[in-house]
């Protein structure tokens, strides 16, 4: 099982779709999918989980370094959208319920910005 | 009931996705639920992510043996490694529950693992090498739902 991270840039916000799997051997096309962006000076993203079969800690790291990164100087916020029952649970554990905005779906979530 | 699934791989990454299928099939076949399954493969994905990381530096010619067995109601996982030794107690655990800036982006892992399974047990000798035991009680026929206690 693979995964695949595609990027769309909207005007005011970025959409990361990933599907399939994040571990540490694939976590790494999800960490350069968002430094892309934050390199380029957009901060306002939205992560859609709807997709993704599995979580690790390593997916879990890129997201909370990219949430630190994002929401420096106040300037955006990374919010996700579409998180699987299975995955809800490695957040719940890891504490990031409280940390991220979570939304049904991609157009509640690109439309809280 | 005592089928013992065995799985050996090289230290790639690549191969967390095998790894986590095999065990999969191992819990389903012992009869643990959804949830359980889930829950174990992560602390297999986590563990065995360690063992390539940590224990082998990500070197990809060291060897990771993994078993699984249903013994009575406990499932039991054992993951062997022959790299450097891993003690649990240079990891500190995760702030969890601590504002953003605060947080470490890593320790997660391991703290996964205590909190998925029943039982985490490490040992070393420099025979065996890293031998990790993971036990999780096994809570068959249920939907995941937590059963109701007197």
């Amino acid at each position: 099982m693979a995964a695949t991270v595609n990027s769309k840039e909207y005007k005011h916000v970025d959409l990361v779709e990933v599907s399939g799997r994040i571990d540490s051997g694939t976590a790494p096309l999800l960490e350069q999918a968002l430094k892309k962006i934050t390199k380029d000076g957009r901060y306002r993203i939205v992560v859609d989980l709807s997709e993704t079969e599995f979580m690790s800690s390593a997916g879990l790291r890129a997201l909370i370094a990219t949430l630190k990164e994002v929401r420096r100087f106040n300037r955006g916020d990374l919010r996700i959208a579409g998180m699987p029952p299975k995955i809800a649970k490695a957040f719940e554990l890891a504490g990031f319920l409280e940390l991220f905005k979570v939304f049904d779906n991609t157009v509640d979530a690109v439309g809280s910005f | 009931m005592a089928d013992l699934f065995s799985l050996t791989v090289d230290s790639r990454l690549e191969h967390l996705g095998e790894i986590s299928d095999f065990v999969g099939q191992a819990a389903r076949a012992s009869g643990l639920n959804a949830n359980q399954i889930n829950d174990v493969e992560i602390a297999v994905d986590e563990a065995c992510a360690n063992v390539i990381e940590h224990a082998y530096h990500g070197r990809a010619d060291g060897t990771i043996d993994i078993t699984c067995e249903r013994r009575g109601k406990k499932f039991v996982i054992t993951i062997q490694d022959f790299g450097e030794r891993f003690d649990p107690r240079r990891i500190a655990p995760p702030k969890t529950r601590v504002p953003l800036a605060k947080r470490n982006v890593g320790g997660l892992g391991l703290f996964f693992m205590r909190k998925l399974m029943d039982k985490v047990d490490f040992d070393f000798s420099p025979k065996h090498g890293n031998r990790l035991t993971m036990v999780k009680k096994i809570k068959s026929k249920s939907n995941g739902a937590t059963p109701n206690r007197r």
